[in-house]
């Protein structure tokens, strides 16, 4: 990746608490790097999850746990909810990757909302009160994390750091193959590659990233709460992704700064919120299909004279369409 | 609690009303998907808006347009409210879906989880998520049914096999009639059944009209039993997914007998053991997944 | 600019600085209603509490220490991690002073907790769990109106004395319904009843037909709806329709506010007896406060609207008397004060931070006994305030520990 883009992203980041308020860039970075990880399976492997919450959700919830309870120190807490989501991402996409296109969705979607009724009825989640008051504790056992600015600068460097390893996953050979098998899963295993497992070791990386990213967030708000397994989040995680652009490495974080800012933005019209995020969803699917960032690039290639590349959303996968059926 | 088998057959008999309701919508889905190649997000909110239609024809209406006397009654609601949002489903069809012919499906997926969230955000704004109930129950229909093992409300009952006779003309219709033979053509081969000189576009959309009017009726006929809530549909529609992945997509007597099925075991589970009532058809999709990948009546 | 005058601005600021924490910070008093606007218990609290507390500011002049006071108003959903999320972004961004109502036990939990931590108070007027004030007490969350205790504590006793002696419980499934549970069953247990099961709803849920069933072949004689607001009501509603709840089964509301006694119907509702800490038709100042309340707001105040009136109330007092609006100093002032306004009469707010209170048992009117639209119950008991609530005894607070 561009390395100035790095250096502006960079910049931002250490900017912008003292311009915004700091929880809410916070959020907007868990969210961001929910999205990015969500985009590594939708946007680079043509699989479209909507049960990605549950990912998020239990790292959360694992995080809090560790944390409240067990006393685990912050990091480790936060580690310890990634590790539960890789683990819920190997179960998980056993199982899905077995069916293709639509079923797939459906199937993650169906799974995802096992692990939501685990949590509301089980004992240690809190059900419907949530688990609250994680204490942020400090970090390595000296930096207080109750400083917003402290956990703020926490948080960035886990959001960088996430995204860093997503960038130089899309960029490594690893990578092309996830591709290939988008762009053409029949000529992808004619030369030999064992789709199946590429899909999988995609899925898993896109839960643990995800699972980074839920933990995090537990920390930052110091709850973990049924609507970070709910469906509703699975929805709003693919909403954020078509909204910058999917398959491209930016846009899933500039979908995830629109989609937070609208709804913080507009907190104070209820739920009508909902109504505008839904019209946004039909807008982008409609008439807007390479999402802000692709827009953009398309724009940048136009004016540069080049010829257009094929789309790079997740349609690319006309095969899957009859014979499911 | 002791596990009796009256309280078995009585949880079964309740489970078996939902069943009926999953039934209904799975169906509907399976018609839409069979044609239209999109998996309708929206139908848990075509169910919800069938609801608020019988609800709103019964007690706003009249008010609305002018005319306080007019209520539109539960019978007159079983017919308009599903041709209402059947036409509302034609009109989306036409101006939305009919754009993403030709694309990957999961943008269909996609436009109608937007139109679905649409909807919901709508109706919370007007009317509470805790739900409004349906005061327009036919005073016929009030009371209970002594069934033997338990008094069965005679509104439930008749929900029951009103919509198991919706399902099985639906069936008969598709499967045994010409215009299902030319439904089922058209999704085969379109083109070819566009040769024959039938207009494959307007069968398209009719059939995406019917299957929403079909989930409205679920909506009408649920209205007396459940408050009418905006989440209402969104609650049932992932059941109705997983329903629809365990019977597989391949068959319409498939979404029936497995809706009816799902609904009885979930039932029962409440009374084996409450905790995983809300889970069960999840973890049996996952097993069906596991043995057969295609669903119970699904076709590779 | 020389050092002299360096020091002098540094002293200057110092001392502006320990004004500014002697007084109003932000120069505005600032007052957040945070309820349910949208979910089952928008009619208990909802609209109706912004409109109370914008009157309590009204009556006490708009300003208080000579610097005026606002109110802010936000919908939690009902959900803990959206309320304590308002609540934070309130505290933090707004600089808001005291938030109040909160009318959903696992949000005021959330909220209580969060924003004792940033030294802020909190006035719990709707929700519920004794938790509040006893497990999970906090030197600034102060719950003012009823509890779970108080509501076991009044019905229990007389449905028992009428032959009602075994129990089952419908209980919503989060921290209220869970508390009232707890409460209702030592209470019975205590009075010579016996619980015979117990069954979890979703919070909100639709249909509670199974639920009802279950209790039904429980072999209990009392079906105790431990929920709330439209669950309730629809609860009784589709006993109805299984014709539960009208031979040798009984159904009790363990929380009713008005609200839902008027949306059943004296029809359906009359007789039903219940707790409650306010009504409004008990004396001339109640009536006075109502047909004010009733020129702005569609319906007659439920009790937690009115307890919402007396905390601004009290609070904007005790704001007035400590000279400073910051969360430590209020709440002590508070606690030196006996609060006597329409809502209660010699009330006193303990360490533990419970308002201890009279309680009413109400019955339902016949539709023969209502006179108007809202004259819906009529109050045949006191539960006098050193009977309704936990006693200091037996709480288990750690804050009254230590004082002891």
């Amino acid at each position: 990746m561009n390395r100035w883009l790095w250096i502006i992203l960079i910049a931002l980041g250490l900017v912008a608490p003292y311009v915004l308020y700091p929880v809410f860039v916070m959020k907007l970075l868990c969210f961001a790097l929910f999205a990015c990880a969500f985009n590594l399976l939708l946007g680079y492997t043509g699989l479209l999850s909507f049960g990605h919450a549950a990912f998020f959700g239990a790292a959360a919830y694992a995080a809090g746990h560790s944390i409240k309870v067990w006393g685990f120190p912050t990091e480790l807490g936060i580690l310890t909810g990634t590790l539960v989501a890789c683990l819920l991402g190997v179960v998980f996409g056993k199982l899905a990757i077995r069916r293709q296109g639509i079923y797939f969705a459906m199937v993650t979607l169906a799974l995802a909302q096992i692990v939501y009724f685990v949590a509301l009825k089980s004992s240690f989640t809190g059900g419907e009160d949530g688990l609250q008051g994680v204490p942020r504790g400090r970090l390595l056992g000296f930096i207080d994390l109750n400083d917003s600015l402290n956990m703020y600068y926490f948080v960035l460097a886990i959001f960088l750091f996430g995204f860093w390893l997503i960038a130089r996953i899309v960029d490594s050979p690893f990578g092309q193959v996830l591709k290939a098998i988008r762009e053409n899963e029949p000529r992808a295993l004619s030369l030999g590659y064992d789709v199946s497992r590429f899909k999988l070791i995609a899925f898993v990386l896109s839960a643990t990233l995800s699972g980074l990213a839920g933990a995090t967030k537990a920390v930052v708000f110091q709850f973990a709460s049924l609507t970070d397994v709910n469906w509703a989040t699975s929805g709003e995680v693919v909403l954020m992704t078509l909204v910058g652009g999917v398959g491209t490495i930016t846009g899933p974080m500039v979908g995830a700064f629109t989609v937070v800012s609208l709804h913080s933005r507009l907190s104070w019209m209820g739920s009508w919120v909902t109504v505008i995020v839904g019209i946004t969803f039909i807008v982008c699917v409609l008439v807007f299909r390479r999402g802000i960032v692709g827009e953009l690039q398309e724009l940048l290639r136009r004016l540069r004279g080049r010829p257009t590349r094929a789309r790079p959303a997740a349609a690319a996968q006309p095969q899957a369409t009859k014979r499911e059926a | 609690m002791d596990i009796s088998f009256k309280a078995i057959l009585i949880q079964g008999m309740l489970g078996l009303n939902n069943g009926a309701f999953y039934a209904m919508l799975s169906l509907g889905l399976a018609v839409i998907f069979g044609l239209l190649n999109i998996v309708n997000f929206a139908h848990g909110a075509f169910y919800m808006l069938g609801a608020f239609a019988a609800l709103i024809g019964l007690t706003q209406l009249g008010g609305w347009i002018g005319m306080p006397d007019l209520q539109i009654n539960f019978w007159w609601a079983l017919l308009l409210a599903p041709l209402f949002v059947g036409l509302l489903g034609v009109l989306v069809d036409r101006t939305m879906l009919k754009r993403l012919a030709g694309l990957d499906h999961l943008y269909g997926l996609l436009l109608t989880f937007g139109i679905a969230l649409v909807l919901q955000g709508l109706f919370t704004n007007y009317y509470n998520t805790a739900g409004t109930p349906y005061p327009g129950k036919p005073e016929m229909l009030d009371g209970v049914v002594n069934l033997g093992f338990m008094f069965f409300p005679k509104y439930r009952l008749f929900a029951l096999v009103f919509s198991l006779l919706v399902c099985l003309l639906t069936w008969y219709l598709i499967e045994r009639t010409k215009l299902g033979a030319i439904l089922r053509a058209g999704t085969e081969n379109p083109d070819l059944v566009q040769a024959l000189g039938i207009n494959v576009p307007l069968l398209i959309t009719l059939t995406y009209g019917f299957g929403v009017g079909l989930a409205a009726l679920a909506g009408v006929l649920a209205a007396p039993i459940y408050s009418v809530s905006p989440l209402m549909g969104a609650e049932l529609i992932i059941v109705v997914f997983a329903v629809v992945v365990i019977g597989g997509m391949g068959s319409i007597m498939g979404a029936i007998v497995t809706g009816l099925g799902l609904g009885m075991i979930e039932g029962i589970t409440k009374v084996v053991y409450p905790p995983a009532s809300s889970t069960v058809v999840f973890i049996i999709m996952a097993i069906v997944l596991l043995v057969r990948p295609a669903g119970l009546f699904g076709r590779e | 600019m020389s050092n002299k005058t360096i020091a002098l601005a540094v002293a200057a600021a110092l001392l502006a600085g320990t004004a500014h924490a002697q007084g109003i910070s932000g120069d505005v008093v600032k007052i957040g209603i945070m309820n349910g606007a949208s979910g089952p218990y928008a009619a208990i609290s909802g609209k109706g509490s912004v409109v109370a507390a914008q009157m309590a500011v009204e009556d006490f002049g708009g300003k208080v220490l000579g610097k005026p006071v606002q109110i802010l108003s936000a919908d939690h959903q009902n959900k803990p991690d959206i309320g304590s999320a308002v609540a934070r972004e309130w505290i933090d961004r707004e600089g808001v002073d005291m938030i109040a109502d909160m009318d959903t036990s696992s949000v005021a939990l959330a909220v209580q907790r969060l924003a004792t931590d940033k030294g802020v108070l909190t006035i719990n007027t709707g929700a519920g769990s004794t938790a509040l004030t006893n497990e999970q007490c906090t030197p600034l969350g102060i719950h003012y109106a009823y509890d779970t205790y108080a509501l076991a504590v009044g019905i229990a006793d007389p449905v028992i004395r009428a032959g009602g002696d075994k129990w089952f419980y419908i209980t919503a499934d989060y921290a209220f319904g869970h508390s009232l549970e707890e409460n209702a069953s030592n209470v019975v247990k205590a009075t010579g009843g016996k619980n015979v099961g117990a069954v979890r709803h979703p919070f909100p849920n639709n249909d509670f037909s199974s639920y009802l069933l279950q209790a039904q072949g429980s072999g209990a004689n009392v079906i105790a709806l431990a929920n709330a607001g439209q669950d309730t009501t629809n609860t009784i509603k589709q006993a109805g329709e299984f014709g539960i709840g009208r031979g040798e089964q009984q159904l009790v509301g363990l929380l009713v506010f008005i609200s839902e006694v008027k949306s059943l119907g004296l029809q359906t509702a009359q007789g039903l007896k219940f707790t409650d800490s306010w009504y409004w038709d008990m004396n001339d100042e109640t009536r006075e406060f109502t047909k004010r309340f009733m020129q702005r707001h569609n319906a007659a105040p439920t009790s937690d609207q009115a307890a919402v009136y007396s905390a601004v109330t009290q609070y904007l007092k005790a704001v007035e008397a400590a000279g400073t609006d910051q969360g430590k100093a209020v709440r002590a002032q508070l606690g030196k004060m006996t609060f006597n306004d329409m809502y209660h009469k010699n009330a006193k707010l303990r360490p533990d931070g419970r308002v201890v209170h009279d309680m009413y048992l109400m019955e339902v009117k016949s539709p023969k006994e209502s006179k108007s639209e809202w004259d819906l119950v009529k109050v045949i008991d006191t539960i006098p305030a050193e009977k309704a609530f936990i006693p200091l005894s037996e709480s288990k607070c750690p804050l009254v520990k230590k004082s002891s």
